[in-house]
């Protein structure tokens, strides 16, 4: 009895961390049948999106994908060519910027030259008629968060780009907006600063517990940050998903290409049986195993997705594997100190990339250029595409 | 070891790199000492003289007796101009009527830059063309143009009366109404000009930026907008202001025999007088006068300027 409310408790518990798997929620912003033209072309093509409370969301895509429209859509600086967005189940169609429960922190940061910190920050609040004592109270609040009640008299071109940044971020959250939304919230500083101030966002997100909803073409800074992430390409969502499954599970040779590195090898599905799937490919010049179901019937074109780092290389051919274990020789090596990657020129003519982590310290390289090695996984590690 | 010469060319290139700085630099400081500085030390030195019946008509300052210099320095002419009030209500017509103007013609210029700046590239370009467009016609004729425009028998006239709005003609050429409009049309483009290129450099999410913090359109054109386009406010300012003042040719043909402005008593103390030691204080009493707030303005202008980098 108690172990069955336990269970009962945990899978509560799973749902309000991700109430995107449970069909009751209720989504805090939801993007119904959302199309976006510019002349005649489609910068958003018929998108639907929900988004929850307490998200921290990330719209991930190249330039041009639709993204930065789907979010200034939100912004109301866009209007739609067709579909409806709500926020917390109120139509956003016809309200004005100024009017909506949204804030935005823009990618060049827009802070207002002739201002100080301290009156940038303020700037919205005066708009909403707060008292001088308050506002000057939730300025200094929100800078102390930022950690810039240093710079408050300062004026925008006297601070650092990261200082900027924090200053764009403390003018945005002040207010207390139902939705932030950052567009490139990081776009601007150099790697170092980005990778720290990426958790100080994802801290602060979770302290105030606001919804963010972010922009970026960076997908390390997506998984890095994001609760789920949408990926785009060409005005569509492509997938969304958390990152766990956008890098495990990806749907699409797009997205499996777009998160982290991969090896797409095209080939045809020639037997399912109950142990395993078994897909022929010219290209690497055999036939590649897999333990789970796939989809698609004998005959059909497939495409199989394997990370660098889930291949081994060998020297010698590994006898217990007689499963998908492949010959070739080592083209180029790339040694980025944690993790070292090779190219490795398979027998059938196929490049394969691999990367091994460097968790021992060696007099000299493992590999090296011309080594003939194989290039073994499991039949577990591969996920299969049809698309 | 043998040395490589450098061919003349690359000497001359050598040379340019080192010394062509100052060639750039001091070609125009050279033009502005010869045919500024000179010819304004020349009326500085006049404005010091006395008035005589004579080749030039004026006296010597400098004068070689015997074996030294006499100096006759007068400084008559500017406690001349002091003493008599005809010169000081002129200077105050003057600024007072630039300065009307300048407002008037902000008024009206800045709707405009705001429009040319916010249009598209195409439309833009022909927006700033038509602005820039008068200035193909001399500007005498187009001063010319405004008498057929508002005098007795003009064209706004005989529109009025045509159309029996009016029995009488109204009377509009030969007043200060007439100088407003001549000097408001004419320097409208030197206002506009400036406007336009630091509206157009404004950075438009910091608009959008004041939006999504609450502030409605017109509010945040004043917040933001229009503080950040006071450089080119100052500058445009000081573009019809300066030269506003010293106007002779709108006054002399718009304006009535009442319209005193500074520019028609210089010319009569130069061509109805002759008398060109008080001409030549009354120019740089002018000069005087429009230099200390042009130079106030520019170091106010540099701060700004600095700020918005």
């Amino acid at each position: 009895m108690s172990q069955g409310a336990n269970q009962q408790e945990a899978r509560e518990c799973v749902q309000s961390s991700q109430p995107w798997n449970d069909p009751d929620a209720v989504p805090f912003i939801r993007f119904e049948k959302v199309t976006k033209k510019f002349g005649d072309f489609y910068a958003v093509d018929d998108v639907s999106l929900d988004i929850y409370r307490h998200e921290l969301f990330a719209l991930l895509g190249g330039s041009g994908c639709g993204k930065t429209t789907l979010l200034r859509m939100l912004a109301g600086f866009e209007e739609l060519t067709d579909g409806k967005i709500f926020i917390d189940g109120v139509d956003m169609a016809g309200v004005p910027p100024y009017e909506r429960p949204t804030n935005m922190m823009f990618q060049s940061y827009a802070l207002f030259p002739h201002m100080s910190v301290e009156t940038n920050v303020a700037f919205g609040l005066h708009q909403d008629g707060y008292s001088k004592s308050e506002i000057k109270d939730r300025v200094a609040d929100m800078l102390a968060l930022v950690q810039m009640s240093k710079f408050a008299k300062r004026k925008p071109h006297q601070l650092s780009g990261g200082q900027r940044q924090r200053v764009a971020l403390a003018r945005s959250l002040v207010k207390q907006p139902k939705v932030l939304l950052l567009d490139e919230p990081l776009g601007a500083l150099d790697k170092k600063l980005r990778e720290q101030t990426q958790f100080e966002l994802v801290n602060i997100q979770e302290k105030l517990g606001t919804t963010f909803v972010m922009v970026t073409h960076d997908q390390e800074e997506a998984m890095t940050m994001a609760s789920r992430i949408a990926v785009m390409n060409e005005g569509v969502i492509k997938q969304k998903g958390t990152p766990f499954e956008l890098y495990e599970y990806p749907n699409s040779r797009f997205t499996a290409n777009f998160l982290g590195q991969v090896n797409l090898i095209e080939g045809t599905l020639v037997d399912d049986d109950e142990k395993y799937a078994i897909i022929r490919s010219d290209d690497i010049g055999g036939d590649i195993y897999i333990d789970h179901a796939v989809q698609g019937h004998e005959g059909t074109t497939l495409w199989v997705a394997l990370r660098p780092e889930r291949l081994r290389l060998c020297t010698e051919k590994p006898e217990d594997s007689a499963h998908n274990c492949f010959g070739g020789k080592v083209e180029e090596i790339g040694y980025l100190g944690g993790l070292s990657t090779y190219h490795v020129r398979l027998d059938s003519g196929l490049r394969i990339k691999v990367s091994e982590p460097n968790t021992h310290r060696h007099n000299e390289p493992r590999y090296t250029w011309e080594d003939r090695v194989w290039v073994t996984w499991e039949t577990g590690s591969a996920s299969v595409l049809n698309q | 070891m043998s040395e490589i010469k450098p061919t003349l060319k690359q000497r001359f290139d050598r040379w340019m790199i080192r010394h062509g700085r100052v060639l750039v630099i001091g070609l125009p400081y050279l033009w502005l000492f010869l045919f500024f500085l000179v010819p304004f030390l020349i009326v500085l030195k006049i404005s010091f003289a006395t008035a005589e019946y004579a080749q030039p008509p004026y006296s010597a300052l400098f004068q070689w007796v015997d074996e030294g210099v006499n100096v006759a320095i007068n400084f008559g002419n500017y406690l001349f101009l002091l003493s008599d009030s005809l010169y000081i209500t002129a200077y105050l017509n003057s600024i007072r009527i630039a300065a009307i103007s300048t407002v008037i013609t902000l008024l009206i210029g800045y709707p405009m830059a705001y429009g040319i700046a916010r249009a598209k590239g195409s439309t833009r370009n022909l927006l700033l063309m038509l602005v820039i467009l008068p200035f193909w016609t001399s500007f005498l004729i187009r001063v010319y143009a405004w008498i057929g425009i508002l005098d007795r028998e003009g064209l706004i006239n005989a529109a009025l009366m045509g159309m029996h709005i009016i029995s009488e003609p109204l009377i509009m050429r030969q007043t200060e109404f007439a100088v407003y409009i001549g000097i408001v049309y004419t320097y409208l483009p030197f206002m506009i000009l400036p406007l336009y290129s630091t509206l157009e450099k404004m950075d438009g999410s910091l608009l959008e930026a004041a939006l999504d913090l609450g502030c409605k359109p017109w509010k945040a054109f004043l917040k933001i907008t229009l503080p950040l386009s006071m450089p080119g406010v100052l500058a445009g300012s000081l573009l019809v202001f300066i030269p506003a003042v010293g106007e002779f040719v709108i006054p002399e043909l718009l304006g009535g025999p009442n319209t005193l402005m500074i520019g028609r008593t210089l010319w009569n103390e130069f061509f109805s007088n002759r008398d060109w030691p008080i001409a030549s204080s009354v120019a740089i009493a002018m000069l005087i006068f429009l230099v200390v707030p042009i130079m106030y303005f520019q170091h106010i202008q540099g701060k700004t300027e600095e700020a918005g980098k």
